[in-house]
């Protein structure tokens, strides 16, 4: 039905626009052919005139009107250094065609309205003029040689790469269908490798080459990007899929995202997403309510987030890829940085696909440096007895065996330079296990555990009067032994400090 | 506006001073279309070929122009129900639970897509230079024919069936391709990167083999018959300067497409036969691809190397198109006539060495795109000379302001709107921000797309007697045309503020970005103004195929009073195009007002003393 309706309407608008035709030939036939040719014409004429007034008003008018969404102009101001120059390029071409755009178009309708044909008016015949040719065909080549000019110098300026011996903050950012996902060199600056064909979803969403020194403490960035101001930032720009544009509007920022291919764009925020927020605080337009339906919420500048999206075509979800930036100080971004975690670590040390398992990493080491020696201080300060004894965490034995395990050797060592710095202190080496076993083979078992911990600190050239060491077996448990991490926690060795 | 004093035997001085090439002593001719079936569908003669061409393109334009205002509806009313097209578009209509129908994005990208390639190929392609290369290049050149009518013809059916495969691609269940006109790998190379890119890229693939087949088929045809049959006293100089326009056109297309369809091969290949021009290092739908070392990129250049003359190759019959209407209109000489052939010379040759500024942002070496920008803004100083010289050609005439010319004033508007955001986006350094935004929509619909329009829409009013032996209606002509100009516009002109404000095009949605979604009422705008102008062109459609039947009929051979040779044919067109002897040429074809005579066709011999060509 309709259908039939749709048909109809259409079929008789052809009709009326046929009829109007029809009309307008016979009125022409009534009142002389000659006669209303020229008044078509001169009305045609009229009405080039007005439409070039109504159309360089209206143009010049909106684009007043809309100043504010220009590049420089208004709140549409660049956040990031190069852009600035992007935004005065923008400009001077803005002036420069206007001008060529406002006399053309004046010129084309104006003759056109004054040269239309009337009774008794003769054309004349003018087939060139080469004077004049040679003039506005230099002219334009000189103004747009300048603009060429300005614009490579930009350009250059832009494009190329750093040198090794620039300071700049390198990040990462993979397109995939559809979404973005940023990687971030975590505190050693570098980013580690990756390959495609290590990707598992879930698992490896990025292919990171875990057995390289760089990817441990890289982070896949959650949720929010921070960036410091006044900070060059490299982005490594890569896809897994199809091709993506890592595109920062705010920024000035595009580039293509292309499997096997990285490329790069190099920018420096100059404003931080507090301060674009107080610049755009000052139109009117920015100071209306961020939801238009709901009047109390709070006004658009509050809520401005500078935004990451993809312009390039790459499916059916291509307008999906936002994520969120936020420009801070280089104190607040310090401070993100110290809070986030290796993705190795949270993800991939210790399980099966852990290239390092069994083996300890030189910040573990450090780490591991620290707390006791740490734990050894708050020891020696401490009056109460209880605080006096230190569990050697990383100590451990093979299963069912005394025989020291190759990674103890980190925390005895520790122990060793601990102890050489404090001569003066007596020790005593006490071995626990859980209840598992007879009593007597697990207090024979925790004896010698101690016994080999003082047999390693003596080769290492402490002296013997210095430590004792006692086997506890299973009398001293921490915590609960029916349960396998209560067990596990009463296996230990732990280190009480006699005399100081 | 009809005055013209000065009238000419035409047929008198064609056989007194034509040149008798003994074509109608062999009968020939009429003998072979004498059948409905030969003259009307598989016709060698190019006056037939040309209106194939044309009414194909029409049909092109409707379709593709109705799928723009579609995806428009999405765009502009995200909020409204589209469901009341269901029952045209079926499951690509999403209806949710309240009711409320959405167009999946999958076909809002098919559709962009099919947009997009329709009008760039079928439309403003074959449509416009198709047409009138066709009507144009023998009318005008004194020839009876293409050089080789049998190509012509396949010329035509090559394109034909390169519709019917595209056409058939809009019904697969998959949809039609949906990755962009340019087809980009990997999302054209891997079925399983988009619905669209399985049997739709395929189809896809195959329907454009088969039109760049089409291209050169007629594009060896054109240049052979300028250069080989021009008639007597027809040198290159004298010829107008839609013939130039159709040359080189006819030339950048010859060398161009063939590029892109070695392109279209090797995609075909990565597609199907596991090699790895245009992929590396790809990881979807859960799996890794064996697939290393091709370069993505290299497509783009592929592509570009033809994609960038292919805009020259839709705008230069325009523009040849328009300075014959300005001319005869103007009853001036167009100004400056070897200045505008060397200008399009000049942008011919340089459409061939700017193709990279498509791809600033494409991860090519940033120092290679020196050379692309400076070509580029290179390009303004031979369309600016062109601009200059039509303004000019204004200048001192006695214009009559008809269709054609309102078209043709209409076409100069929108190429200096157009281009002069050109000199934005050739600049790399605007490139940046501006690259893939709706700031590049409107650059290049202004520019390419609606100028290219106008043009076609000038000739079509203007060669309508030549094609119809009738007019089409004035009155409804000139609302087509102040409803075209004053709603493309609208149209695009705002396109130009959200495109500064940097939002991207080929965006489904702009709700999940803040930066984007406050051009709601903009977008209501353009959208409006696209449906009215849809309407607008159906008035032209209406008003054509009205005409052809019953419009005013022709009652002299040279009702603008031009001096080109097509208006020395019969009225009633006929096979090998003059009667008797061939038309000679003894003057250029811009002899208006000169010497006291209002116009002087070509074929009148020059008078003692008088000076020839200019």
């Amino acid at each position: 039905m309709t259908g039939l309706i749709a048909f109809l309407i259409v079929g008789l608008l052809a009709v009326i626009v046929v009829q109007i035709g029809k009309v307008s030939d016979l009125a022409a036939r009534i009142r002389g052919e000659e006669e209303v040719a020229q008044q078509s014409n001169d009305r045609t004429a009229v009405w080039c005139v007005v439409f070039m007034v109504v159309f360089l008003v209206l143009g010049t008018g909106s684009m007043y009107y809309f100043k504010d969404v220009m590049l420089g102009y208004g709140p549409h101001g660049s956040a990031s250094e190069h852009g600035g120059w992007i935004d005065g390029l923008f400009h001077t071409t803005l002036i420069v065609t206007f001008i060529v755009f406002f006399i053309t178009h004046v010129l084309l309708f104006w003759y056109a309205y004054k040269y239309r044909s009337r009774e008794g008016n003769k054309a004349q015949f003018i087939s060139h003029n080469n004077t004049i040719e040679l003039v506005w065909t230099v002219i334009p080549a000189i103004v747009l040689t300048f603009l060429v000019v300005k614009g490579l110098v930009a350009w250059n300026n832009i494009m190329p790469d750093l040198g090794p011996d620039d300071e700049f903050l390198e990040i990462e950012a993979t397109g995939h269908q559809f979404a973005w996902e940023i990687r971030h060199p975590g505190l050693d600056g570098k980013l580690g490798t990756k390959d495609y064909r290590l990707i598992r979803p879930g698992v490896n969403s990025l292919g990171i080459d875990w057995s390289d020194d760089k990817s441990v403490d890289d982070f896949i960035v959650q949720d929010v990007i921070y960036l410091p101001v006044d900070t060059t930032v490299r982005v490594r720009i890569t896809s897994k899929d199809v091709l993506h544009n890592f595109y920062l509007p705010h920024f000035r920022v595009k580039m293509d995202a292309i499997p096997g291919l990285p490329t790069y764009f190099i920018f420096k925020p100059i404003k931080t997403t507090e301060e674009y927020r107080q610049e755009l605080r000052k139109y009117p337009e920015w100071n209306t309510p961020y939801d238009a339906e709901d009047p109390e919420s709070e006004p658009r500048w509050k809520m401005f987030e500078y935004e990451l999206a993809c312009a390039e075509l790459c499916g059916k979800g291509h307008y999906s890829m936002r994520r969120v930036l936020k420009i801070v100080s280089k104190e607040e971004y310090k401070d993100w940085l110290v809070g986030q975690e290796s993705t190795y670590m949270t993800t991939v040390r210790g399980k099966d696909n852990d290239p390092r398992k069994g083996q300890l990493l030189d910040v573990e080491i450090k780490e591991r440096a620290a707390e006791l020696k740490s734990d050894f201080q708050n020891a020696l300060s401490s009056e109460d007895a209880i605080d006096k004894i230190i569990l050697l965490e990383h100590v451990f034995y093979d299963t069912g065996s005394s025989a020291l395990s190759d990674l103890s050797k980190y925390e005895l060592d520790n122990l060793t330079s601990i102890m050489k710095a404090n001569s003066s202190v007596v020790v005593e080496l006490a071995g626990h296990t859980d209840s598992q076993g007879e009593d007597s083979s697990n207090l024979s078992l925790s004896k010698s555990r101690a016994q080999n911990v003082r047999n390693y600190l003596l080769n290492k050239g402490l002296d013997g009067n210095r430590m004792i060491y006692t086997g506890y077996g299973e009398t001293f448990p921490l915590e609960d032994n029916g349960t396998d991490a209560g067990r596990e926690q009463n296996r230990r060795t732990e280190l009480r400090i006699v005399s100081q | 506006m009809a005055n013209i004093a000065t009238t000419y035997d035409d047929d008198v001085i064609i056989k007194e001073h034509g040149y008798n090439d003994h074509f109608h002593d062999h009968h020939h001719g009429d003998k072979y279309q004498s059948g409905f079936i030969s003259h009307y569908i598989f016709s060698m003669d190019h006056k037939i070929i040309a209106r194939q061409f044309l009414i194909t393109g029409i049909i092109w334009a409707i379709i593709g122009a109705a799928m723009s205002v579609v995806f428009r509806l999405q765009l502009g009313f995200p909020e409204e129900s589209l469901a009341w097209l269901k029952p045209v578009l079926g499951k690509w209509i999403v209806v949710d639970l309240a009711g409320v129908g959405k167009l999946a994005p999958e076909f809002y990208y098919a559709l962009v897509t099919m947009h997009g390639t329709i009008l760039v190929f079928f439309v403003l392609t074959a449509g416009l230079s198709g047409t009138f290369s066709n009507l144009l290049i023998p009318l005008q050149l004194g020839a009876r024919d293409m050089a080789s009518p049998f190509l012509n013809m396949l010329s035509y059916w090559f394109f034909f069936m390169a519709g019917i495969v595209m056409f058939y691609s809009l019904f697969l269940s998959t949809g039609p391709f949906a990755g962009g006109w340019t087809a980009y790998p990997p999302l054209s190379a891997l079925p399983q990167a988009s619905t669209g890119s399985g049997t739709g890229m395929t189809l896809w693939l195959v329907s454009l083999t088969l039109f760049v087949v089409s291209v050169l088929l007629g594009g060896i045809n054109y240049i052979t018959t300028v250069l080989n049959l021009r008639t007597k006293g027809m040198s290159l100089w004298r010829m107008p300067l839609t013939i130039w326009a159709f040359f080189i056109t006819a030339i950048i297309g010859v060398l161009s497409f063939p590029v892109l369809a070695s392109g279209f091969f090797m995609l075909m290949m990565d597609r199907g036969l596991g090699t790895s021009f245009f992929l590396s290092e790809i990881f979807i739908e859960g799996q890794a691809l064996d697939r290393v070392g091709g370069s993505p990129v290299l497509y783009q250049h592929l592509f570009w190397f033809l994609g960038h003359p292919e805009v020259y190759i839709i705008i230069l019959p325009a523009m040849g198109l328009v300075s014959e209407v300005l001319a005869v209109h103007s009853r001036k000489p167009i100004f400056g006539y070897r200045a505008m052939v060397y200008s399009m010379l000049a942008i011919g040759f340089l459409s061939f060495i700017v193709w990279a500024h498509h791809m600033f942002m494409s991860g090519v070496n940033p120092f290679i795109s020196n050379f692309f920008v400076v070509f580029t803004l290179i390009i303004a100083v031979p369309s600016a000379v062109k601009v200059f010289n039509w303004i000019t050609t204004l200048y001192g005439g006695n214009i009559r302001l008809n269709t054609p010319m309102l078209f043709s004033i209409g076409f100069v508007s929108m190429f200096i709107s157009g281009g002069l955001t050109g000199v934005f986006l050739g600049n790399s350094t605007i490139d940046i921000q501006m690259h893939d935004t709706y700031f590049v929509v409107a650059h290049f619909h202004i520019v390419m797309g609606v100028a290219a329009f106008f043009g076609m829409f000038a000739g079509i009013y203007h060669w309508y007697p030549k094609m119809y032996s009738r007019f089409m209606n004035e009155t409804l002509g000139k609302i087509h045309f102040w409803g075209t100009i004053i709603g493309a516009y609208a149209i695009f002109w705002p396109m130009h503020f959200i495109g500064m404000a940097g939002v991207p095009r080929r965006y489904y949605s702009f709700e999940s970005f803040d930066a984007f979604k406050h051009f709601s009422g903009m977008n209501q705008f353009i959208t409006i103004a696209a449906i009215l102008v849809f309407f607008v062109q159906l008035i032209f459609v209406i008003n054509f195929f009205y005409s052809i039947w019953k419009g005013k009929k022709m009652t002299t051979k040279n009702p603008w009073g031009a001096t080109t040779l097509e208006w020395t044919t019969p009225i009633e067109p006929i096979h090998g195009n003059w009667p008797g002897n061939l038309p000679a040429v003894h003057r250029w074809a811009y002899d208006y007002n000169k010497d006291e005579r209002e116009f002087i066709p070509q074929i009148v011999p020059l008078e003692e003393g008088e000076v020839g060509d200019h």
